[in-house]
């Protein structure tokens, strides 16, 4: 069954199509990914999920409509945005404290999961103190404290060099095989989408429409080796190809 | 903890850092000394440094006497601005039109001369603290007042989004993003102000007060006396220099994670 449903949305900034026509859905415990070329909009997207923003169409949480926005999504901003002058303990808690959590009890919460996200003993570290890998898990972390129905990940480690990132990548699948959040994740990544995504939705070029919605059938643990990575690899060469030749049938893509 | 080499270092590299500023401060007194002494120029002229120190200490009680007012005139009119500064800087914040409509004012309230304004506005409320408390925050407010509004705007909007997508209104993404974001601008701010804060003070005491710098440098100047001045002199400087290094301190305890992160730069893991 669907938790999260969109219907025909659509937004314009002053005149210029951002998202043409969205429309997808996004089950319990599922992990979905919107993969789409940069500047086509998929924040756009995150922004009328958090209520930000403000579009056309129709927004589904459960069937009800979306109205008390900031009720259902914890949001994961693109850059780690922890604030540098708390400490990691501090920023782990700072949605809690939103919620009106006493800082202590919030603390209480939030200590346990430290080992878990592999920050144990850095609680007191400043932001500035910790690697990126570090930081993004921070970031999670306070994202998934807050105990919301749904995790919303925009491009989180896009900001992490190529190593960091793979490492992370591993790390966030492992992670979602021990919780099943429900989450949506946006990326850019085609190698990201498929390893971590159960169903992949390509976005097109800016007014951003859904071109192709693809299930993702490798089995989890997501591995490196054997039949699933030449699987995935082949689906990886069909989405880059979606992407990159949106128009096959006119052919002249190529002369 | 080894805490005496924790307490040593900073010395230490403290007199590195400031070797190349006491040798070059030092040459030029030298210099002056030196052309005081031997180029026959009178004392009534140009003091040697020498002659300067022996008459700050012969009236090192008249300087002190005369500078508590003036330190009192910074810190009150400072306390002051820094005040209206933070009050406004936040209705700002909050009414971003209100910023169009002020700023021009106070951008010509930078303008003014302070040769001009600071005989007028002792005129206006006399001798008394008054006069120079206004004109400290006169020239320290408006630097104040950009260094925390622009600081706000200095927040990243990431964070932004993600505190409203946690459910905080406008006050509480205020108190716990755009005010700490506006740190370092603060800081800047008050050490660029802190300066201009003693001038003003002894501006407007040089058009008229009882007692302070400004009038005893008036005083000496018209007795002849530069040397005195010059003490008067470099009693401000030191005063200045004082203020200055505190609000460095201050920045120091107020915003631990800056030193933190600057120490382990380098040091991190790699994931």
């Amino acid at each position: 069954m669907s938790r999260l449903e969109l219907r025909h949305v659509r937004k314009a900034f002053g005149g210029l199509d951002v998202l043409a026509d969205i429309s997808l859905s996004v089950g319990a415990g599922e992990f979905v990914s919107i993969l789409g070329p940069s500047g086509a909009g998929k924040s756009t997207l995150f922004q009328l999920l958090t209520g930000a923003e403000h579009g056309e169409g129709e927004m589904l949480f459960d069937g009800a409509r979306l109205d008390d926005h900031g009720r259902h999504f914890a949001f994961m901003p693109q850059r780690d945005a922890l604030m540098p002058w708390r400490r990691i303990l501090d920023n782990a808690t700072l949605g809690l404290e939103v919620q009106g959590i006493r800082r202590k009890a919030a603390r209480a919460r939030v200590a346990p999961l430290f080992a878990e996200f592999g920050l144990a003993g850095f609680e007191r570290h400043f932001p500035a103190q910790l690697s990126g890998g570090m930081r993004q898990r921070a970031a999670l972390l306070r994202t998934v404290v807050q105990e919301r129905d749904m995790l919303l990940l925009d491009e989180p480690f896009g900001a992490l060099d190529a190593l960091t990132r793979t490492a992370m990548q591993r790390w966030l699948e492992q992670m979602w095989r021990h919780h099943r959040w429900t989450a949506l994740l946006i990326t850019h990544d085609v190698r990201e989408a498929v390893f971590l995504s159960d169903r992949i939705y390509v976005l097109s070029a800016r007014p951003a429409r859904i071109v192709r919605e693809i299930e993702v059938p490798l089995p989890r643990p997501r591995s490196l080796g054997g039949d699933a990575a030449r699987q995935a690899s082949a689906l990886e060469a069909e989405i880059l190809d979606i992407i990159l030749n949106p128009n096959p049938s006119k052919g002249h893509d190529h002369d | 903890m080894a805490s005496s080499s924790v307490a040593s270092r900073p010395i230490a590299s403290l007199l590195v850092k400031a070797g190349p500023a006491i040798i070059s401060v030092g040459l030029l007194l030298l210099a002056w000394e030196l052309y005081a002494s031997y180029s026959g120029i009178k004392p009534t002229i140009l003091p040697a440094p020498s002659r300067v120190f022996e008459q700050a200490m012969l009236n090192r009680e008249a300087l002190v006497d005369n500078a508590i007012p003036t330190i009192r005139a910074t810190l009150l009119g400072f306390a002051c601005s820094l005040s209206a500064a933070f009050a406004l800087s936040m209705l700002v914040d909050f009414f971003q039109p209100l910023r169009r409509a002020l700023f021009p004012v106070f951008i010509v309230s930078q303008t003014l001369p302070l040769v001009a304004i600071a005989p007028l506005v002792v005129l206006w409320f006399g001798f008394g603290l008054a006069p120079k408390i206004m004109l400290v925050a006169l020239v320290t407010f408006f630097p104040m007042l950009v260094a925390l509004v622009e600081g706000y705007e200095a927040t990243e909007a990431e964070v932004g989004q993600m505190l409203r997508a946690m459910g905080a209104g406008r006050w509480r993404i205020f108190v716990l993003a755009r005010l700490p974001s506006a740190l370092p601008y603060f800081f800047a701010g008050l050490r660029i102000s802190i300066t201009y804060a003693v001038v003003g003070a002894i501006f407007a005491e040089y058009a008229g007060a009882a007692k302070g710098l400004g009038i005893y440098m008036l005083n000496a100047k018209n007795n002849f006396r530069p040397d005195l001045v010059l003490a008067a002199v470099g009693v401000s400087a030191a005063l200045t220099l004082v203020l200055f290094g505190l609000t460095v301190l201050l920045q120091r305890l107020a915003m631990p994670w800056e030193r933190a992160g600057k120490e382990t730069a380098g040091k991190r893991p790699w994931r």
